[in-house]
């Protein structure tokens, strides 16, 4: 097990990885907007049901699959709109998803917490906590099997974590050497109950000894710690076909859902308002500006730029129609 | 009479069976310090402390089995459930532990357990969190399970189920929760087992419980309007059934209509239509027809899942059809 990552000084940073880092600042930028955007349509009425926003938590999703090839596999909880989006999803289709059109990337029919793009490798999108965890393994079992030398990241939540299917899956993947990595995202929270309260070990990364797993604390709030330390569970699963366990400690600035308090009995304003001090977007732009890469005209006009995409994709959706009444018949068995 | 939401009839209810049995105790995620995720055990913690209103992490079938167990030892547990749509995760426990404890065991230990909380759709939820699991829990021989649909049941037959020696399932509602009612004061209890004639009519049955009851006092309100006199008839309990309140507004009306939240195949409404038939059938004066959710997966699109629900509209066109008004 490797203790904490930390960033490592870079001096001069090459033109590949300064380009990297603006596509990190950009896709973080993008899903920020995007969730915010989201945010008002919900206030709106235009998005229904459960919505849960990734603000705060973009680091992850972008740090991680900044890690990965195209043909990789990404599967995840009903936090998902950042992966989604990350994985090459479009702004349309998944604000069209949110609001519930025919041209969303489930049809409509998924809605917020079930967004899907097979062809992409986006599994998913899934509602009952811990459920997906065996099958993103299941995932990794097919590539393993087909020989394909894909990738499997399963992203969950640390109160999945409590859930029996989290360790049964493990240990399985464990035993079966399967090319996964199992990225906790630990915010801290699961609803309104913190993680110290309802857990024995809180250091989720120890749980890899009791299945002779490699692991990784890591810290969420820094893209370029996140994308380092899945590049090396990525290779360990590419090279060697041996899963890993990533704890990435990060924090929700928003309420659990859109219908959820902000803050209240479980946690405080300030404690949310100290989080937010650290900041992965401030964080990264703030680095690009140190290292001279980016300057704040340049960053207002990315900042435009993505503002606008993102209102283009809720045009997109307020336009786009609603499925046929005869969807609701389709999709429950294939002929 | 006081008037209380759904919500605070449950909540009288627990807290008085609490305050009554010291062996009573609530066992489930967000219970204590969140005060319920739909706010169904508000106050709870700051009466009884956190050994009896006891916060869990997300492990239904662990903190469900830890119920049974308990169970085992002379407790009464309530194990809350956010919603039934997790309650599946739980299904070994309820179905192979708690339901057959006292048959495998000859007798020997008995479950005075509840298992609870919101069955069924809210809005947009989609597909997973939209299911209404009545039919699966009511097919279990060794449990009984209620489906309130007004605060006064809603207090009543919770009360019961706590009282009761045997496994009780108690489905509530999301859209219920908020709902206002006349609940009597002072010690209010519902037997389990008893259907209540919520309208009285002439003309056609509606059968009914939780969330479709004001599906079909709609379509009550709709038919009478066309000069139909529609019986609204609330299960209350679908097991027990109440068999003999189902015939004998059949036998009065001649016709029925069942509306139900579930899916068709195999629903409950599949088994009243096998009672009726069976034992009224000489007073029928046609096919029973039942309204269910379509039988599909529920979509999050709105218009949709509208066009999935049960619905007034629907109730009332089969009424009319057992009527041979169309
Ligand atoms: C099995 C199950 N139990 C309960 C729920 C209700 N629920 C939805 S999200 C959630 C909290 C999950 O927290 P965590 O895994 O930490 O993920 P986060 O929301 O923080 O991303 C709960 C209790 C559920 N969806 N599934
Ligand atoms: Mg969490």
């Amino acid at each position: 097990m490797t203790a904490t990552a930390r960033t490592p000084r870079q001096s001069a940073p090459s033109p590949q990885l300064t380009e990297l880092h603006l596509k990190m600042l950009r896709q973080m930028l993008l899903i920020r907007h995007f969730e915010e955007k989201a945010a008002e349509a919900y206030a709106l009425g235009k998005i229904g049901g459960f919505c849960h926003l990734y603000i705060g938590q973009e680091a992850v999703a972008v740090g991680a699959l900044a890690a990965l090839r195209d043909d990789d596999y990404v599967i995840c909880s009903y936090r998902e709109h950042g992966q989604a989006l990350i994985k090459g999803i479009s702004a349309n289709a998944v604000m069209a998803e949110l609001f519930g059109k025919a041209t969303g990337c489930s049809k409509g029919k998924g809605g917020s917490m079930h967004l899907f793009d097979a062809k992409r490798g986006f599994m998913g999108g899934h509602g009952i906590v811990g459920g997906h965890i065996p099958l993103g393994a299941g995932l990794a079992f097919a590539s393993k099997y087909k020989g394909t030398e894909q990738v499997t990241v399963c992203f969950f939540g640390e109160a999945a974590v409590n859930i029996g299917a989290f360790h049964e899956t493990l240990n399985m993947a464990s035993v079966w050497k399967l090319p996964v990595i199992f990225l906790c995202e630990n915010n801290r929270y699961g609803m309104g109950t913190a993680f110290e309260r309802v857990a024995a070990v809180t250091d989720i990364v120890e749980h890899a000894c009791s299945y002779d797993m490699a692991a990784e604390l890591v810290d969420g709030m820094n893209v370029l710690t996140v994308y380092d330390a899945t590049r090396r569970a990525v290779e360990r699963a590419r090279k060697q076909s041996h899963p890993t366990l990533l704890e990435v400690r990060t924090y929700r600035y928003m309420g659990h859902s859109m219908s959820d308090p902000l803050h209240g009995v479980y946690r405080t304003k300030d404690e949310v308002e100290e989080q937010k001090a650290r900041d992965p977007i401030s964080h990264l732009a703030g680095k690009l500006k140190e290292d001279g890469v980016i300057d704040q005209a340049a960053l207002d006009a990315l900042d435009a730029e993505i503002h606008a995409e993102v209102e283009a994709a809720v045009k997109f959706a307020d336009d786009s129609p609603d499925p046929e009444p005869g969807e609701l018949f389709t999709d429950v068995l294939v002929d | 009479m006081a008037t209380l939401t759904y919500r605070d009839a449950l909540n009288q209810a627990l807290r008085e069976e609490m305050q009554r049995d010291p062996n009573v105790f609530l066992m489930g995620e967000e219970v204590g310090v969140y005060q319920g995720a739909y706010k169904v055990s508000r106050g709870l913690l700051e009466e009884f402390g956190p050994q009896r209103i006891v916060d869990t992490p997300i492990a239904e079938l662990g903190f469900a089995g830890i119920g049974v167990g308990a169970a085992m030892g002379g407790l009464r547990p309530v194990i809350e459930f956010m919603t039934w749509n997790f309650a599946v995760l739980a299904l070994d426990q309820i179905v192979n532990s708690a339901a057959k404890m006292l048959y495998m065991s000859g007798g020997q230990i008995n479950m005075p357990i509840v298992f609870r909380g919101p069955n069924g759709a809210a809005l947009q939820l989609s597909s997973q969190h939209s299911q209404a699991w009545e039919s699966w829990l009511a097919h279990i021989p060794g449990l009984k399970v209620v489906a309130p649909a007004t605060p006064a049941d809603a207090k009543g037959l919770l009360k019961s189920a706590i009282r009761d020696n045997n496994p009780v399932i108690v489905l509530e509602g999301e859209m219920l929760y908020n709902l206002k009612g006349d609940v009597p004061d002072g010690e209010h209890i519902v037997p389990i087992g008893r259907a209540d004639l919520k309208r009285e009519g002439t003309d056609v049955t509606l059968v009914c419980h939780s969330k479709t009851l004001a599906v079909a006092l709609k379509a009550a309100e709709q038919l009478a309007e066309q000069n139909v006199s529609a019986e609204v008839l609330d299960l209350r309990s679908l097991r027990p059934l109440d068999e003999a309140a189902i015939l004998e507004s059949v036998k009065k009306t001649n016709r029925a209509v069942v509306v139900e939240e579930g899916w068709p195949h195999a629903g409950i409404g599949a088994q009243i239509v096998d009672l009726i038939q069976r034992d009224a059938f000489d007073d029928l004066d046609a096919p029973v027809q039942r309204i269910t959710q379509a039988d599909v997966p529920m979509p999050y699109n709105k218009l949709l899942e509208r066009a999935a629900k049960a619905s007034p509209e629907k109730a009332v066109a089969a009424a009319r059809r057992v009527l041979y008004l169309d």
